[in-house]
């Protein structure tokens, strides 16, 4: 078992590596960026002494490295400094906004990912059939559309035609659960049917490889059913790939909301983004940039871990 | 207890059974009007060539095709069940139950992500022939009878733990969790070594014995079908050739391709003359190498000369395959040299000059993956006559054509055609050209013939040493095969563990062997004698299995 503790140790080392790798490329961009912060924010008319005194209250007459040092240190704290549009500390508008784009994409996954393995299995099992090539047509055309565009299609059915559900899905943590559940679930559905095909076909894809192995016509000469060939023989072989798609996917969730969040007006960090970027507000933009790369080195770290722990050859060593 | 068997109603009857596989072509015969019967407790030996169809039939048996072939016609009656007319589930339901399969890779064959007793016990608790407890408590006890180390902890081994010849043995075991009527064993020892394929075989007889079961075990090799069958039916190209009890087959075979098996093993070379005064053409000098901390050589010597082949044997892990990329400078050595005509050769190939990388080639032992798929046969053969001799257009044609024929392959039909629409015989001639190709002065051939049916692999053997005698040239032999040794080598080195064992002129050490180990390893080839094995086996008795 120790060795999964070493290995453990290297991914996460890894992983801070690759964070802090991030953070000065994002510190950077925003460093690259035409003009001086100061000026863009006084505007053209500001006398050149008023320029001077902000800038030296934002601190922007500090070499650049020490204030990436700096604004390092404080978002290690969870100190990511103060919005420039409304001097409001960003960390309170991220903690709230966070939580609300982690409850959408786990409402996404709490149903893509059983649907996608489900689908995926079956497609196995029934490779070739009508079943199998409806889920591989529907699948590719979902996968296929932009997703403001299924989005929006369903909102044409569900609530403009139907009114089911409400278009504009602007939620804030008083509701009832029930009530989240009922307004988000319009922008849950279009990420549902955005990710569920990439991870159903990845699974089939991943099962039918291993459908190959002798192991597998072994399985079937011990007269064993299709079906525990598939789930009993064949998918523990076939974990490390889906493992690595759902992670992926499961990241999109995260960081690939923000048209999904802005087409239905959502109040989550996707939505934040893109008013931070209308609203020049750098800092908050280089916070959420650094939370989404956090996401999604978390996620892809969880995925190789799950991956090592499905691998009994890694697991339980050389014999 | 050959003919006397035969009385009663038999357990398996195969009438005029067609098999056919799709192709390109479309549907062709791979079993082609098969009669077969097999009574109950009967081993029956099936021998043929690669794409006889032993393994169709051998699956067929057991009323299962694999995807891309189907029963074309015929009957396979098992038991009073009819095979091919019943349903699946009823054939599924006697698969693993009544009748059962033993592969040719037990670790290939074993799933990698489940522990042995777990698949151990699927059958028998699936199928509701015993509770899990008892059937753990059977697998331990045949376990015992295969005689694994630890029969009560090597069941919760996963397969990547246990060795191959134990994985063979914990199969087998599988095999009977049921106490089927039939096993099928498609070729259960041809993937080890003989030291171990030995003890496997041994078991496997005893088992089968002790428990009565019929057997049908199909392999390429008459030595050990000889060991193992009460009556062997020889296959080609899908068709029953000849059947007959075991000893009858032996001592008198009938047909002409049956006999023309035989007369392969029986392969001999005249030998080069005594080891020339000159000095050696390779010399390797104490050499020894690591991959990582693992130590896969140790203080290996030896000399090559002109003219002269030099068999270099052992078992997987001996460091044979290391030796030889040593000396073509794939694998850097801790110490030790390689001299080439008495010059000292670069540790790194990409450090070597061309002269001296034109004059050592290699033939690979799987010619499926040695040649570019993607490139024609005269570019494959062309492209190292450019490389080391700057041949260009028709001179070069003239020389392609030239070594074609030398590998009694046709220039103008073979010259351009793709590696895949060659077979794997001609392939490792085309490997040889290639070689050949840059006019070398040694040529390394690793295992060249195992891929290979015996009746080819004859003929590769045969055009090596024609070539050798024609261009006076150096051959290191990398093999496992002791009969391959006899057949064409000078001299031969025994290795283990990484060193030298023992090393001679092969008649030499094949007829007063010094170590232990080189007594042993010839002792574990099989011969075509029935009581070989029961021979064998009392004669060293007392040596306990591993």
């Amino acid at each position: 078992m120790s060795r999964i503790w070493v290995l453990l140790g290297e991914r996460l080392a890894l992983g801070v590596v690759t964070l802090i790798a991030i953070s000065a490329l994002i510190f950077l961009g925003v460093e690259l960026l035409p003009g001086d912060l100061a000026q863009q924010i006084l505007g053209q008319s500001a006398t050149p002494e008023t320029v001077e005194a902000f800038r030296r209250e934002l601190g922007l007459d500090q070499p650049a490295v020490q204030r990436y040092f700096q604004w390092l240190a404080g978002a290690l704290h969870g100190d990511f400094g103060n919005s420039l549009s409304n001097n409001r500390p960003i960390s309170e508008l991220l903690s709230a906004r966070l939580g609300n784009t982690l409850f959408l994409a786990s409402f996404a996954a709490a149903i893509s990912i059983p649907l996608a393995l489900t689908l995926g299995v079956l497609a196995a099992l029934y490779r070739n059939s009508v079943f199998d090539r409806l889920c591989n047509v529907v699948a590719l055309v979902c996968v296929s559309l932009p997703e403001f565009f299924v989005a929006y299609v369903l909102i044409l059915f569900f609530s403009v035609r139907m009114a089911l559900f409400p278009s504009l899905s602007n939620i804030d943590a008083a509701m009832p659960f029930g009530e989240l559940l009922y307004r988000s679930f319009l922008p849950a559905l279009t990420l549902v049917l955005v990710v569920v095909a990439h991870m159903m076909r990845m699974t089939r894809a991943a099962i039918i490889n291993v459908l190959a192995s002798p192991y597998i016509e072994m399985a079937r000469l011990k007269g064993m059913g299709r079906l525990r060939v598939i789930l009993f023989h064949a998918l523990p072989n076939a974990l490390a790939p889906i493992i690595n798609v759902v992670a992926l996917n499961l990241a999109y969730l995260v960081v690939g909301v923000v048209v999904v969040e802005v087409v239905f007006v959502y109040p989550g960090l996707g939505q934040l983004f893109v008013d931070a970027v209308s609203h020049r507000d750098v800092m908050v933009v280089q916070s959420v940039g650094l939370i989404f790369a956090a996401a999604y080195i978390l996620l892809n770290l969880i995925a190789d871990l799950l991956s090592i722990v499905s691998n009994p050859r890694i697991l339980n060593g050389e014999g | 207890m050959t003919d006397d068997i035969k009385a009663g109603s038999p357990l398996l009857s195969i009438r005029n059974l067609t098999i056919e596989g799709r192709s390109s072509e479309g549907w062709i015969k791979l079993v082609d009007g098969v009669d077969l019967d097999l009574a109950r407790g009967e081993i029956l030996g099936l021998i043929g060539e690669s794409g006889a169809g032993k393994s169709t039939l051998g699956l067929a048996a057991m009323g299962f095709t694999r995807d891309g072939c189907r029963i074309a016609g015929g009957s396979i009656d098992f038991d009073g069940i009819d095979l091919v007319g019943s349903g699946e589930t009823v054939r599924r339901d006697l698969r693993g139950k009544r009748i059962a399969y033993v592969a040719q890779s037990a670790a290939a064959s074993f799933n990698p992500a489940h522990k042995l007793i777990v698949q151990h016990c699927e059958a028998p608790v699936v199928k509701k022939v015993m509770p899990r407890e008892k059937a753990m408590k059977d697998a331990v006890d045949l376990y015992r009878r295969m005689r694994l180390p630890q029969p009560e902890e090597i069941g919760f081994r996963y397969p990547h733990q246990v060795s191959g010849g134990q994985l063979q043995r914990a199969m087998t075991a599988m095999a009977m969790a049921c106490r089927p009527d039939l096993i099928i064993f498609d070729e259960p020892t041809t993937a080890l070594d003989v030291t171990t394929q030995i003890e496997v075989l041994a078991t496997i007889r005893d088992i089968v014995r002790q428990f009565g079961t019929a057997a049908i075990y199909i392999s390429h090799d008459l030595a050990v079908v000889a060991q193992m069958a009460d009556r062997i039916t020889v296959l080609k190209s899908g068709r029953a050739v000849e059947t007959a009890p075991t000893r009858t087959m032996l001592r008198d075979p009938k047909e002409d391709y049956t006999k023309s098996l035989w007369s392969v093993r029986s392969l001999d070379h005249a030998r080069a003359p005594e080891r020339p005064t000159v000095g050696p053409v390779l010399s390797v000098r104490n050499i020894d190498a690591a991959y990582g901390a693992l130590k896969v050589l140790e203080g290996v010597s030896f000399d090559v000369h002109a003219g002269r082949t030099v068999a270099v044997v052992g078992e997987s892990g001996s460091g044979k395959s290391t030796a030889a990329r040593v000396i073509s400078g794939v694998v850097r050595p801790s110490l030790g040299e390689v001299l080439f005509e008495g010059r000292r050769l670069a540790a790194d190939y990409r450090t070597r000059s061309r002269e001296d990388l034109r004059h050592i080639q290699m033939v690979y032992q799987m010619p499926d993956t040695a040649l570019n798929p993607k490139q024609r046969i005269r570019d494959i053969v062309g492209r190292p006559m450019e490389f080391y001799l700057g041949l260009r257009g028709r001179e070069r044609d003239r020389r392609i054509a030239g070594l074609l024929e030398q590998i009694e392959l046709d220039p103008a039909k073979y010259m351009n055609r793709l590696p895949s629409e060659l077979s794997g015989g001609q392939k490792q001639r085309i490997g040889i050209a290639r070689a050949l190709a840059a006019e070398p002065k040694l040529i390394i051939c690793d295992e060249v013939t195992s891929a290979l049916d015996q009746i080819v692999a004859a003929g590769i053997l045969k055009l090596l040493a024609d070539i050798q005698k024609e261009r006076n040239l150096a051959l290191l032999f990398i093999t496992h095969d002791l009969s391959t040794v006899k057949a064409v080598a000078d001299e031969v080195i025994v290795m283990q563990h990484g060193r030298i064992a023992e090393a001679g002129n092969v008649g030499d050490v094949f007829a007063r062997p010094a170590s232990g180990y080189t007594t042993r390893l010839l002792q574990s080839v099989p011969e075509m004698d029935p009581d070989w094995l029961t021979r064998t086996l009392t004669s060293r008795n007392a040596e306990p299995f591993s």
